[in-house]
């Protein structure tokens, strides 16, 4: 909408790995409705707040529905919009620190529940809106706004997190590699359960990383990123852990379990257990 | 002596059959054609811990528990010392003489209840024996009693017929026990059967059957008391195609599944009591700067913090009228009465729905737990609104106007971002200072969609009028009739809806010279609430933990309305 739209006025800053994010959601959305002959106004993308959150705006083309709520909040608001409404397509967008930190208390029962959506979250290692203050993934030993004196606190390793949490789909990708992502969202938001695609989107402004993870050959920087290889095998969870011992990160699916049913297959093989009561039988059960 | 009405206190430890005791008395009671009503109060732990429950029965419809016992029954000898002090003259204790012996006491006597029951062969008859003992005191007529056992126990299982046999049995034996003591209360006028259908039920149940019979088809909850009832019936009943409830992790997951559920078009609710509802503040601010609608039921129990999660207050009316940053007053309605648990709540769906955006629906651990029969709501005669849901193609202005306007639903065109960041009409985040006013000013015109002319009102003439709020309904309105008997000047106003008030109470309450405002909070909050908006009102406050007593709220009223000056002419109208 930004194009088209001249009063809204956040704007990412140059470089930001957020652009990249956001072509790659647009891939995977417009690949979506082709295949799928669905309108756009199917999906929804549940945001949280900060720099991450500005994408749910920004997105050109034909609009999904969006929520732009509150920080930390993604993955309850995303649950109640999957299950009063099941057939939308539901995909929250949410930062490192939105979805680590104050969110993080909502990963593990998403996982235990497998609500089928898919999270994209932008990872830069900083509160970007705020200027700069260590997040969860902020490397022990950084020195940052709200860590003069270097961060003390060790930095999470979310792959490993979602893996022990028990999400049922984890991939990590890149924001400088946006068709690649794209295919990575498609597979989250295909999976029949909770998704998560841990994005690497470097902060230009407060932890550029861009450097660090493409590399330089003629600094000598080797790259961090390196791709999931080919003989990996997803559904496999101690090959998982082993994948995620290697330093740098990985690009591509870390883990893949396409066995578990998803929360509303489960609502509904309870359905028949049950004979649904009108009002009036409810009433009779009082009545004397 | 015959008696229109009698009061029994049940007072033991956690586990005796105290509450079972006394629902089993209302029960045999509202059958036999008596109404009847319980009033309960819990230690906050499962086994043990003293607790007890009230029981009053009368021939007329009820309005409080009642301020003095007639009976009580005593399963531990602390609950005799407790309690003794609230038996009116001439009543009579009744101690479990298994448990202890009393000497001195000439109001007492004591039966070995544990022994009787053992002795029909079905020790689990104890509260018959209890409920025969005071059924002899009342001169209650065995038919009555035999006709329940015999329904109650009917369950179509081979041991039926030995079940019910022992519990007659039980019964017999409280009486006939009682009578060797040679106690008798008095003679229960005899029962007027009310000639419609009546259901007997807890607040919180006729609280959830209102939601359900307002359309609410998504629910989630986290337990905590006293609102845990009411997550407990959604998640047996609420069940098939098209409904959700889920016990989800926390009360700020509550909320934010709520928000979503909401714009997903969904009716959804939550129910939760003070510590619950304070994580609930920021979700409530977003659904009302994002134009979402939901319904949050506070269960109100005591004090801030933890407080006290079995007792009663209504102290939360501040926090749910304003529970978030900014500008935000939420449309609130508190439920006075069993019925309007169930009548409340489907008005709380039909405001959510007509002005888009959350609403409170206050009850108290009084009402939640109380156990009463009323009028079987009739289901054909319920009004249910919908929200106004845009039809049109895409590039909709959601937020569009300092007025309501449609809203979008996903899978349908009209895509737009519900946004809690101001934003413009598209749902685009924005800082533009008119944009600020235009929404700010369009959040607070839709609350006129809400107001009613819907109250209550008597002896409109009178200068000084009382305006209970929730709960204290009941005991203010029986204090109230004593007033009126005693020839005090006051008028009698009530209503559901708290915020907006409906227009014309308030244009009237504006005229008056004082409003009195019984109400259990220490701050006087809806006094300084009415104060803010032009009406004279000054609370009479109690923050105890329990309900008013009828005795005290007529004292004080005449203490207020007697320390005013006098106006000559009002006295001689009254």
């Amino acid at each position: 909408m930004s194009k088209k739209n001249p009063e809204y006025d956040f704007k990412w800053c140059p470089g930001c790995g957020d652009f990249g994010v956001r072509r790659a959601l647009e891939f995977a959305l417009i690949d979506r409705i082709e295949r799928s002959g669905q309108p756009m106004e199917n999906n929804v993308v549940v945001a949280g707040i900060g720099c991450s959150g500005n994408l749910v705006h920004l997105l050109e083309g034909p609009q999904p529905y969006g929520f732009h709520g509150i920080h930390g909040r993604t993955l309850p608001v995303a649950m109640g919009v999957k299950m009063g409404r099941p057939d939308l397509n539901v995909v929250v967008v949410a930062g490192d620190g939105d979805f680590l930190s104050i969110g993080g208390e909502h990963i593990a029962p998403q996982a235990a529940r497998n609500v089928d959506f898919c999270a994209v979250v932008m990872d830069n290692g900083v509160y970007g809106l705020t200027k700069g203050q260590s997040s969860p993934t902020t490397k022990f030993g950084t020195v940052t706004s709200s860590t003069p004196y270097g961060k003390i606190e060790s930095s999470v390793n979310p792959l490993e997190l979602y893996l022990t949490l028990g999400v049922s789909f984890i991939a990590s990708g890149f924001s400088g590699q946006p068709r690649q992502l794209a295919n990575l969202i498609t597979q989250g938001m295909e999976h029949d359960g909770f998704a998560i695609i841990q994005v690497q989107s470097p902060c230009t402004t407060y932890n550029d990383t861009f450097e660090a993870l493409k590399g330089n050959a003629k600094k000598g920087i080797e790259p961090g990123l390196w791709d999931v290889p080919e003989d990996h095998n997803p559904s496999d969870k101690g090959a998982a852990y082993s994948l995620l011992q290697r330093t740098g990160v990985p690009v591509g699916i870390i883990y893949k379990d396409a066995s578990r049913p998803s929360l509303q297959q489960l609502v509904e093989a309870q359905w028949g257990k049950v004979k649904p009561k009108t009002v009036d039988e409810l009433l009779d059960t009082f009545q004397f | 002596m015959q008696m229109r009405d009698f009061v029994v206190r049940f007072a033991g430890e956690g586990g005796q059959g105290v509450v079972t005791s006394a629902e089993g008395l209302a029960q045999v009671s509202t059958q036999a054609g008596y109404h009847a009503l319980t009033y309960a109060t819990f230690p906050s732990q499962i086994l043990g811990g003293p607790t007890w429950t009230q029981a009053r029965v009368s021939v007329e419809p009820i309005l409080s528990a009642g301020d003095d016992i007639d009976v009580l029954v005593a399963f531990n000898r602390e609950a005799y010392d407790e309690h003794r002090p609230d038996v009116r003259d001439g009543g009579v204790v009744i101690y479990n003489s298994n448990d202890f012996q009393l000497d001195g006491d000439a109001r007492s006597f004591g039966m070995p209840i544990d022994d009787l029951a053992r002795s029909t062969g079905n020790a689990r008859a104890a509260n018959m024996v209890v409920i025969g003992a005071l059924a002899h005191l009342v001169n209650m007529s065995q038919e009555h009693l035999d006709q329940f056992v015999t329904k109650r126990f009917t369950r179509g299982r081979s041991g039926d017929e030995e079940v019910i046999a022992s519990n007659i049995k039980a019964m017999n034996l409280g009486r006939e026990n009682t009578a060797a003591n040679g106690f008798v209360l008095g003679e229960l006028a005899p029962p007027q059967m009310p000639d419609y259908p009546q259901v007997m039920l807890k607040g919180n149940e006729a609280l959830a059957l209102g939601a359900l019979a307002a359309g609410m088809n998504f629910y989630a909850g986290y337990p905590i008391s006293p609102a845990t009832t009411i997550l407990v019936y959604m998640e047996r009943n609420l069940v098939g195609p098209g409904k959700f409830v889920y016990q989800v992790s926390s009360e700020i997951e509550s909320i934010t599944t709520l928000l979503g559920a909401g714009f997903a078009g969904r009716k959804a609710m939550t129910a939760t009591a003070g510590p619950g509802f304070s994580l609930m503040s920021e979700g409530l601010g977003l659904a009302w700067m994002a134009e979402l609608p939901l319904v949050v039921v506070d269960v109100q129990r005591g004090g801030p913090a933890t407080g006290l999660p079995t007792k009663t207050e209504q102290s939360d009316l501040m926090a749910c009228m304003f529970p978030a940053h900014g500008d935000v007053r939420l449309p609130v309605i508190a439920v006075g009465s069993v019925e309007e648990c169930f009548y409340g709540a489907i008005k709380a769906f039909n405001w959510a729905e007509r002005y888009q955006g959350p609403v409170i629906l206050m009850t108290e651990m009084a009402l939640a737990e109380r156990v009463q029969n009323i009028r079987r709501p009739d289901t054909s005669n319920v009004s249910v609104e919908n929200r106004q849901v845009y039809e049109g193609s895409n590039g909709y202005k959601r937020y569009n106007g300092f007025e309501l306007s449609p809203m979008p639903l996903p899978g349908n065109a009209g895509a737009y971002v519900a946004n809690g960041s101001e934003h413009d009409e598209l749902g685009d985040t924005t800082h533009l200072p008119s944009r600020h006013v235009q929404m700010t000013q369009r959040r607070f015109s839709k609350l006129e969609l809400l107001k009613e002319d819907e109250f209550e009102r008597e002896n409109p003439r009178a200068s000084v009028a009382i305006l209970p709020w929730g709960g204290s309904k009941g005991p203010v309105r029986e204090a109230y009739e004593v007033l009126r008997g005693q020839g005090v000047p006051v008028s009698w106003y009530y209503t559901m809806f708290l915020n907006p008030l409906p227009p014309r109470m308030l244009e009237e309450l504006k005229k008056k010279d004082l409003v009195i405002v019984p109400e259990l909070n220490y701050q006087g909050q809806f006094a300084s609430i009415l104060r803010s908006q032009g009406v004279k009102a000054e609370a009479i406050t109690q923050y105890t933990g329990l309900p008013f007593r009828v005795r005290d709220l007529v004292e004080r009223i005449n203490q207020v309305v007697k320390s005013r000056p006098s106006r000559s002419k009002e006295m001689v109208r009254a």
